[in-house]
């Protein structure tokens, strides 16, 4: 058993409405730090929906979403700061962002918070390093003024371009692709640009990365191959992972805690043990049929 | 075969301009896919900054040097224009991003008759004549009673056109401002969502495509000596042909489109009918539409989900 940690994000009667249609009904969770959370549950269960709220793709219909990077908040602190109406607060004590208020790229670039999509989503026509370096975009502009000055060889610039492919050559190695650095990452295979999604969003060295199924569509061995990345992601480079999948393999083997939902509702939290055994998340995932059953237990004793 | 050679670089010539205005078309549509129909007035508005600037630097702060005037009136015509650019974007079609389709365009329809009304009631209908400059001309060969001549101003054209295009070319391909241009042009959500401010790089590319214009309106008076109010609205035409002759949302589409639009109007004139030479232009955009929609260089668009 690792210590307890504190939460990195704090999901409060989160409610979000399309019309008439309640995708997610006052769900309330908590990512911990230093944790690999998985959101699981049937389809059309709101798992991407909670993402798309968490990113800024969409402004919930109610709730609070509140990150604490450096450490949770202090009631008062996060009350106050709900009250004043203002999106974030970045004091000595602590940054506390609502991402309920925030832009997409101010959550990026603020709250430091990245996410893949289920259906790939690479910049295809450029290279796989470039790929990597677009996401330390933020990183580059602050050192290049406007942005052009790099154009005259400023000095801060060309180091800072210098890091950035570093990074960029980094994470080209800790997912294999090294070698096709160069090549428009439309051109890769399938499960390397899986692997190229993660490494872009790590780039940008977020506090906390939002994976939507990463393992959909991959087989076995890189299945296996992305548990151990993710793993080493957790433990090596104190990024928290939310994690939505449906290969329950890789979900009851990597995560730390589990949040599932149906109908938009939360119907179990808890450490895998302890849903694999869950008799309303047997029901809720695969019927009440009593062969289903044995297959999730027996999915997660094979993990 | 001359007459030929002599058409072959005068097409030369006005493909690069139109090349350098096609960019701009093709840039914002491969942003934020709307057609900015502005564009050519903004070209227009740039001549008459030039030139303004031009005579105040000669006539009335009496710099002797034409070479120096020439370049400085440029430059300042790149920036103003540049500004004008940006805050058309700002005003007029920032605000209609999330509207219907129509209503960017529609706003780029008004921003372009209020560009060439404010002109056309700050200078008057008539053509403003330019001073004539860089007049040297090269006599190339000589044959059949027909001299070849490749003028002083036509080098100019060209060199300072694929100077220019070689800087761009370095600012979208290594610069940050110009991954992330690229970038949000293929997936501007995804861009927001690693951070990149998309508002402010779309800023940025109405101002690059204003100062490539400015730079077009410079060479476009150096070389017809005149210009009035109403001169953005056909080279703007022609330079969207181009761009989408081209395959719009290409850059090097653009300029191979700019060129190809230049070469077919200088021979349609030649060979054709002077006349008739815009009707050359326009076939060719009416004929990519229908058979080659997504142009020479452009892909086959894929609506993103």
């Amino acid at each position: 058993m690792r210590a307890p940690h504190t939460a990195l994000l704090s999901v409060e009667h989160l409610t979000m409405r399309f019309g008439g249609v309640i995708a997610i009904d006052d769900l309330s969770f908590t990512a911990a730090r230093g944790e690999i959370t998985a959101l699981i549950g049937p389809n059309g269960a709101g798992k991407t929906t909670v993402f798309n709220c968490v990113t800024g793709f969409y402004k919930p219909s109610a709730g609070r979403l509140a990150l604490t990077p450096s450490g949770a908040a202090a009631p008062e602190d996060l009350l106050a700061l709900t009250q004043s109406g203002r999106r974030f607060s970045e004091t000595a004590s602590g940054e506390i962002y609502l991402l309920e208020r925030m832009a997409d790229f101010e959550i990026a670039q603020r709250g430091r918070v990245a996410r893949t999509f289920q259906n790939i989503r690479l910049f295809a026509g450029m290279t796989a390093l470039e790929n990597l370096i677009v996401a330390q975009h933020n990183a580059l502009m602050a050192a290049s003024g406007p942005g052009l000055w790099g154009l005259f060889g400023l000095p801060s610039h060309r180091a800072r371009q210098k890091a950035a492919i570093e990074t960029a050559k980094y994470w080209l190695e800790q997912i294999d692709l090294i070698g096709r650095a160069d090549d428009p990452a439309g051109a890769l295979p399938y499960g390397a640009q899986r692997r190229l999604e993660i490494a872009r969003a790590m780039c940008a060295r977020p506090a906390l990365l939002c994976l939507d199924e990463p393992a959909a569509g991959l087989n076995p061995r890189e299945s296996a191959e992305l548990a151990a990345l993710l793993r080493a992601i957790r433990d090596e480079h104190a990024a928290s992972i939310l994690l939505i999948e449906h290969d329950m393999s890789v979900v009851m083997e990597i995560s730390d805690h589990i949040v599932v939902l149906d109908y938009g509702e939360k119907i179990a939290d808890g450490a895998p043990s302890a849903i694999r055994k869950d008799p309303k998340v047997i029901k809720a995932y695969l019927g009440v049929d009593d062969e289903d059953e044995v297959d999730l237990a027996a999915s997660g004793t094979r993990a | 075969m001359e007459i030929f050679l002599q058409q072959l670089i005068n097409g030369v010539t006005l493909g690069s301009i139109y090349g350098l205005i096609a960019i701009g078309y093709t840039m914002v549509f491969g942003i934020i896919g709307m057609v900015n129909f502005a564009h050519g007035d903004i070209f227009m508005l740039s001549t008459f900054i030039a030139l303004i600037l031009f005579l105040a630097l000669t006539q009335i702060l009496g710099v002797s040097s034409v070479a120096l005037s020439f370049v400085l009136a440029m430059v300042a015509a790149m920036a103003l224009t540049s500004l004008w650019s940006y805050m058309l974007e700002r005003l007029a079609y920032r605000r209609l991003r999330k509207s219907f389709r129509l209503a960017p365009l529609i706003s780029a329809i008004g921003a372009s008759i209020f560009l060439s009304n404010l002109v056309y009631v700050l200078q008057g209908p008539r053509n403003r004549p330019a001073p004539s400059l860089f007049d040297a001309v090269i006599k190339v060969t000589h044959g059949g009673g027909y001299d070849v001549t490749l003028s002083a101003k036509q080098i100019l054209i060209v060199l300072v056109t694929a100077l220019l295009l070689a800087a761009f070319w370095v600012v979208v391909q290594k610069t940050p401002l110009g991954r992330a241009q690229r970038a949000c042009a293929q997936d501007m959500r995804m861009a927001a969502l690693l951070g990149i401010d998309v508002d402010r790089t779309i800023s940025f590319t109405f101002v690059i495509g204003g100062a490539l214009a400015a730079v077009a309106g410079v060479l476009y008076i150096l070389y017809y000596g005149v210009v009035n109010s109403g001169d953005g609205f056909i080279p703007g035409v022609k330079a969207f042909t181009a761009a989408v002759l081209g395959g719009i949302g290409s850059l090097p589409g653009a300029v191979v489109g700019g060129l190809l639009i230049g070469l077919i109007e200088t021979f349609w004139a030649a060979y054709i009918s002077s006349d008739y030479k815009d009707v050359a232009a326009f076939s060719i955009l009416a004929a990519t539409l229908v058979f080659m929609p997504s142009g020479l260089f452009g892909r086959p668009d894929v609506e993103k989900v």
